[in-house]
């Protein structure tokens, strides 16, 4: 083997990704357009930053004795952090503005609100001459987080609305501690897909490596090179060689795109240089796909469908998927799924690189890598230049 | 019979051998099949240093696999060549070093300039750099492309892919040149530009098999041709000797004639 001639044919073929604007989009831009489109969908899903609600309010209590205690639920729920209230003067409009996603929640103040409140100063331990009433409350059923925030939010107003303030700061027998210092956790969707989105954009590969050697063996080029001193290795192994350079270029503009967009990984520097071998590696494990993807077609149009037999199962099995069950053992015999274990313990958990189990996945996929090549050397050199 | 063993005798005459006494191509009664269908069939010739051999015949006669097989891409299925000494199935390593072969598709990369097409076959052929650069300036301009050859491939015209696709196949001055219809879609200056180009490998002492459909372009260069139809040769001899052999007036003529009887004789 004579490393110049490598070095040429990967240049050559580095030229066809730079020159060839579709292999430039498939390789480049799309894993760039795909992790931003991604990040800026799921980046705001899942924090723990501060959520506004809107809240509309329609007080029936305008003829009630005691108004009074309706204005205070008001101006304590307007008062509490986090709501926006907006005042209705009818029930419909109201109904219809929450139908509308218009609002998160919409409080109805019944008839008779001041005097169940009086009721209840009047005789605080006898409950058998209160004026019984129910806040009507309605919650936008298509929002877990206001199903589950309001309802206790507008409970600790009521209470606030009847018993003051002071009824939060009670001196009694059974304290609370003091909450330790947790930081809490502050991890979007997006966290939990990046490492999968960054393996999903390394296996285009396959299809750009079957389409070409696929057009190359069409244009003849394939059967010209075998009447030079090329050897199938050499090609292959030119083939590999620019098909790595094209994913340490994925992993800096994948990472970069979602680092503009907001992502923090979990992991320190040497954790990120970790992750750059084995997204690397993963493209070798492509390059093999796409080997054995060229040698089974006849055309290029072929080719791009036969790549997607490799692509698909790695992508539902291997990459941002939530798996469980049975998709979660087929998964053992993808190797995206190997990457994404690995770049989620690095990136997510934040564990340290020398975590056998990283160790592991890099493994296997340089193993799996490895054969894949071989077994595409030998079917491409027996099938690949008819 | 005695026509076919007259004919036998006479492919072994004519070559022009090297020191070694060797033809620089020996073709002993090749057989080449695909299914049912006899692509060459017990072919025998030999062609020696300095010449350029023209192998006509009509579409399916046999000639791009004898190409083929001298260039290592086709095994025959019987009987044996040699391409500079060297066998074609069982030394194909020596055989890539010392052959060029301009193939009847003119495979080319289109991302790729014209400059960068030759001068990639050139460093497969571990060309030193200067001098790679060197030649290939000098073949572009005798073959008048020096203005387009930092235009991507992929823009040229039919004639220009052509020029282009000869160049890579001699770019690394090979001894044996299998150009299979080089000139095909090129404009008539283009094609004087070709010729001249050939001769000079003449006047090197390179051997050169060129197939083609025009006869012109075979009496006008080929030292000796062969007619062949249905995988066998019919005919042999310089383009001037088959002329009056058959007292017509062109090669043309005598192509019609041989191929034309056969296929009376097929009906």
């Amino acid at each position: 083997m004579k490393l110049q001639r490598v070095i040429v044919m990967t240049k050559k073929d580095l030229k066809r990704l730079v020159r060839e604007p579709a292999s430039l989009f498939m390789l480049l831009l799309f894993p760039v357009v795909l992790t931003g489109a991604f990040a800026l969908a799921f980046g705001g899903i899942g924090t723990s930053g501060q959520q506004n609600f809107s809240i509309g309010v329609v007080n029936l209590e305008t003829t009630s004795a005691y108004p009074e205690w309706a204005t205070r639920f008001i101006d304590n729920l307007t008062h509490t952090e986090g709501i926006t209230v907006i005042d209705y003067s009818d029930n419909a409009t109201g109904q219809a503005d929450l139908l509308q996603g218009n609002l998160d929640a919409f409080i109805v103040i019944p008839v008779g609100f001041g005097n169940s409140c009086q009721s209840y100063w009047l005789a605080p331990f006898n409950g058998s001459t209160w004026t019984n009433t129910t806040i009507g409350l309605y919650v936008d059923s298509g929002s877990l987080i206001a199903a589950s925030v309001i309802p206790p939010l507008v409970r600790q107003v009521v209470l606030t609305t009847i018993f003051g303030t002071e009824a939060l700061t009670l001196d009694i027998p059974v304290q609370v501690g003091s909450p330790a210092l947790v930081l809490a956790s502050t991890l979007s969707q997006w966290d939990y897909m990046a490492p999968g989105i960054f393996a999903f954009a390394s296996m285009w590969i396959i299809m750009v490596v079957a389409q070409s050697l696929s057009v190359d063996r069409n244009g003849g080029l394939l059967k010209r090179m075998a009447t030079t001193p090329l050897s199938s290795s050499e090609y292959i192994i030119s083939q590999v060689a620019s098909n790595m350079v094209v994913a340490i270029l994925q992993v800096f503009l994948v990472f970069g795109t979602s680092y503009l967009l907001g992502y923090r990984p979990a992991s320190d520097s040497a954790g990120i240089a970790f992750a750059i071998p084995i997204v690397v590696l993963f493209s070798l494990d492509s390059v093999g796909f796409g080997l054995i993807t060229a040698t089974l077609s006849k055309s290029p149009d072929v080719a791009t469908g036969i790549s997607f037999i490799f692509i698909m199962p790695q992508m539902f099995l291997g990459t941002f998927i939530p798996l469980s069950g049975v998709s979660q053992a087929a998964a053992a015999f993808v190797p995206s799924s190997y990457v994404t274990n690995a770049l989620t313990t690095l990136l997510l958990r934040g564990a340290p690189v020398t975590t056998l189990s990283l160790w592991i996945d890099l493994l296997v996929v340089a193993v799996v890598g490895v054969v894949l090549v071989l077994v595409g050397i030998v079917l491409f050199g027996k099938l690949g230049r008819k | 019979m005695i026509a076919q063993a007259i004919l036998q005798l006479r492919t072994y005459s004519g070559a022009k051998s090297n020191e070694s006494g060797e033809p620089a191509i020996v073709i002993s009664n090749i057989t080449k099949r695909f299914g049912t269908i006899t692509a060459v069939d017990g072919l025998n010739l030999e062609i020696g240093w300095g010449e350029i051999f023209g192998l006509l015949g009509p579409n399916g006669a046999g000639k791009t696999t004898t190409i083929n097989i001298l260039s290592t891409l086709l095994a025959p299925d019987e009987g044996h060549a040699l391409v500079g000494g060297h066998d074609v199935v069982k030394e194909p390593k020596e055989i890539w070093e010392i052959i060029g072969l301009c193939p009847q598709l003119p495979a080319f990369y289109p991302f790729l300039t014209g400059r960068e097409n030759i001068e990639l076959f050139g460093q497969l052929h571990s060309m030193p750099k200067q001098l790679l650069k060197e030649r290939t300036d000098l073949l572009l301009k005798k073959i008048g492309m020096e203005e387009d050859a930092n235009r991507h491939a992929g823009q040229y015209s039919g004639g220009m892919v052509r020029r282009v696709s000869t160049l890579m196949a001699l770019i690394h001055d090979p001894k044996v040149a299998l150009l299979d219809e080089p000139t095909v879609a090129m404009d008539p200056v283009s094609r004087r530009a070709v010729w001249e180009f050939i001769r000079e490998l003449r006047s090197q002492d390179k051997s050169v098999i060129l197939t083609t459909h025009y006869m012109e372009e075979a009496a006008e260069l080929c030292d000796r041709v062969g007619i062949i139809d249905q995988g066998k040769l019919i005919d042999l001899g310089s383009p001037k000797e088959l002329v009056e052999k058959y007292g017509v007036a062109d090669l043309e003529e005598v192509f019609v004639q041989r191929t034309g009887r056969n296929l009376r004789e097929a009906v």
